[in-house]
């Protein structure tokens, strides 16, 4: 995030609302996004000295999207992401400890280890995953949308998907069944352009806002780097869908600051570097939603380093605990594999107990 | 002999049949552009051009089929999945459309196509990015399946497997995309279904495939040192399946291992135990055993990961075991 922008101003005079949001909320809404920034940078720490290891896909620069789609959702409803995940379950509630060990691979992780930072799981913030192939998950969200509908209940499922998942047989079927049966299910794809090194412009030719239309479902478009306006829509939204208009499908435009995961560069061929550095200088979640609070009157440089101290230290304390958390225990390999372990006749077939 | 890469001598096989045969194209997922995600199609956008090298959308079950439908009008696609854990989105193409249609069309119709792609845990990768597949492929008659141990094996397999007129799936083991070895020069073939000794031996058969050859090889050096020796058997295709080559070599030992990549119920071991007690049952001084990766998906965590797969240590175990050494 640059700093240029961040200048001291006098609280006298604030005006108490931004945009239509009480500043009280929008400080609020800085902080949580300083979280899974800061959250995301110790991640990478963390891969760059083998703490963290497989695949790790950073959400950085896609914050406005984690907090404006998640943050006004009821404990009660559903949130559900392909791999890029690791912010969307800290929005769910999903504590930093919990998330980071889940990372590192321990036994306080969310997943107890078993999943790693492409799985992150939490059945009692109906946090559902956490889902490694691409599409993947489009077909669950639908399902957990019909469990909602044939209990009568008033929750919501809410599904992310990448931009190069719309190209899977699974969200069309999705879109299509959801349509049918009026499901309580909210498509956000997270548009950041790419999938891998391909552009979403090389792998379609009709604009993502026309991808539900054949599907009878309504579009929405907005901007994923606005937090506010992305909130604002959400809310929007949740009222419909709960009053019962069925699924919704929006395009939030969004951008990946860092490489697709870990093991790839940031920039390439196929995005350049020149691309990458005006984007993060120009569209960043963050920067955006400080300077309107400084603007405005409501955050000076010392209350921002005194927050961001904050959330750096509790970034800090999730890490510590994540180190300190041990590695499950050997005798747990067998255990989840099924339910019930104490059934008639043989589960397992290696030879080594279980 | 030039000595290269397993993902050099995959990438010379490609171009040399593309150079050879103009039916030959390569689609899948960023094998163009980005040179593939495992780099094993690099320079080849720029030397055949992209109607021969094609990225495609992220639609595993559309491109197969696709492969499917242009091989039945006589081309030869190569299609790759970014890993074979994707390949289960178009496992319908491969066994219901491309490996029954000779069948079915009473051998009016052919499809020659290769699914490639890396297969097999790597690390940390967790439950649904790392798992061996193998057999689901070759579960399906009409379907072929080679996974090559070395750069030589990469390159004469992948080559036949290109030239065949039946479907064959060519899993690549991820971990040996950087193994070096000798690969012979000029025109290199290795014909489907022939398996190859890779360390000869007179105590104990060790057979394998794929990534786990080196596993087998580890422990025979181990079991060396007990005076023991090991022949370590390289499957290469398990189908079609040298049987000969086995039996040959249990008939040497008396005494056979398995070791695999995939889960235990149902694995490619079960397979080869069964033929083995039911061709060669007289020469057996044992029953044979099979090392697997552990009847779990895979965990995330490190430790767990580990102690789930197989390796020298459990094979040198299960050798020990056949031997009645322990
Ligand atoms: C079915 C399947 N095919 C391929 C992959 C490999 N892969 C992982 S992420 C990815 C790109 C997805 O891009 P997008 O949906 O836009 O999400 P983003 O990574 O941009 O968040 C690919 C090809 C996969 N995980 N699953
Ligand atoms: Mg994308």
């Amino acid at each position: 995030m640059p700093d240029s922008a961040v200048r001291d101003a006098s609280t006298s005079a604030a005006p108490a609302v931004i945009e239509g949001f009480p500043a009280e909320q929008v400080l609020g809404f800085l902080r949580e996004m300083l979280i899974y920034r800061r959250f995301e940078q110790k991640a990478e720490e963390a891969y760059a000295i083998g703490k963290i290891g497989g695949f790790c896909h950073l959400h950085t620069g896609q914050e406005g999207v984690a907090l404006g789609f998640v943050g006004p959702l009821r404990p009660d409803d559903y949130a559900l992401s392909a791999y890029r995940e690791h912010t969307l379950a800290l929005a769910k509630g999903i504590s930093a400890r919990a998330a980071m060990a889940e990372l590192y691979g321990r036994v306080g992780g969310c997943s107890g280890g078993k999943g790693g930072s492409m799985h992150l799981f939490s059945a009692k913030h109906n946090f559902m995953g956490g889902w490694g192939i691409v599409g993947g998950q489009i077909p669950l969200a639908t399902g957990l949308g019909w469990a909602i509908r044939y209990r009568g209940e008033d929750r919501v499922c809410v599904c992310f998907l990448g931009d190069a998942a719309v190209n899977q047989g699974s969200f069309h079927e999705s879109l299509n069944m959801a349509a049918i049966w009026k499901l309580p299910v909210i498509y956000v794809v997270e548009n950041n352009g790419y999938g891998m090194g391909t552009a979403f412009n090389r792998v379609t030719t009709t604009p993502m806002v026309e991808k539900s239309r054949a599907h009878g479902i309504p579009a929405h478009y907005v901007d994923g780097q606005d937090v506010l306006a992305v909130w604002r829509l959400m809310e929007d939204l949740l009222d419909r869908v709960r009053d019962g208009a069925g699924p919704q499908f929006v395009d939030a435009e969004t951008y990946r600051f860092k490489g697709h995961s870990m093991s790839d560069p940031v920039s390439g061929t196929y995005r350049s570097k020149e691309e990458v550095e005006s984007r993060v200088r120009e569209d960043d979640p963050i920067a955006h939603v400080r300077d309107l609070l400084i603007q405005s009157g409501h955050l000076t440089r010392e209350s921002l380093e005194r927050m961001d101290e904050e959330v750096r230290e509790l970034v800090e304390d999730a890490a510590d605990f994540a180190d300190r958390s041990p590695l499950p225990p050997e005798d747990s390999l067998h255990e989840f594999v099924y339910s019930d372990m104490d059934v008639h006749g043989r589960l397992f077939f290696d030879g080594r107990g279980g | 002999m030039a000595v290269m890469t397993y993902r050099d001598a995959l990438n010379e096989a490609l171009a040399e049949e593309m150079e050879r045969d103009d039916s030959v194209f390569l689609m899948g997922e960023e094998v163009a552009e980005y040179d593939g995600a495992y780099k094993v199609s690099r320079g080849l956008l720029d030397r055949f051009g992209d109607a021969r090298v094609v990225d495609t959308p992220i639609s595993e079950l559309g491109f197969a089929g696709l492969g499917v439908g242009a091989a039945m009008a006589g081309l030869r696609p190569v299609i790759e999945f970014m890993t074979f854990n994707f390949a289960f989105l178009a496992l319908d193409q491969v066994i219901n459309n491309a490996a029954k249609t000779h069948y079915m069309t009473n051998g009016q119709l052919h499809v020659p196509i290769v699914f490639r792609g890396p297969n097999g845990a790597a690390l940390q990768l967790a439950a649904q990015h790392s798992q061996a597949c193998e057999t689901y492929f070759v579960h399906a008659p009409g379907v072929k399946l080679v996974n090559p141990a070395t750069p030589a094996d990469a390159k004469g397999l992948l080559k036949a497997a290109i030239r065949d007129d039946d479907p064959v799936v060519v899993m690549e083991s991820e971990l040996l995309y950087n193994a070096r070895g000798d690969v012979p020069e000029g025109e290199h073939v290795v014909p489907l279904g022939v398996a190859d000794v890779k360390a000869e031996g007179t105590d104990v058969t060790i057979i394998s495939h794929g990534q786990m050859v080196h596993v087998a090889l580890q422990a025979a050096r181990t079991l060396e040192k007990e005076d023991i020796s090991a022949e370590v058997l390289d499957l290469r295709s398990l189908r079609p399946l040298d049987m000969e080559a086995i039996l040959g070599s249990v008939h040497k030992t008396n005494r056979a291992v398995y070791v695999e990549e995939c889960w235990p119920f149902t694995g490619i071991g079960a397979q080869i135990v069964a033929l083995i007690q039911d061709e060669g049952f007289d020469d057996l001084d044992a029953p044979v055993q099979r090392i697997t990766q552990a009847d779990v998906p895979m965990p995330y965590a490190r430790n767990l990961e580990k102690q789930s797969k197989p390796d020298a240590a459990r094979v040198v175990d299960a050798c020990r075991k056949v031997l009645y050494r322990n």
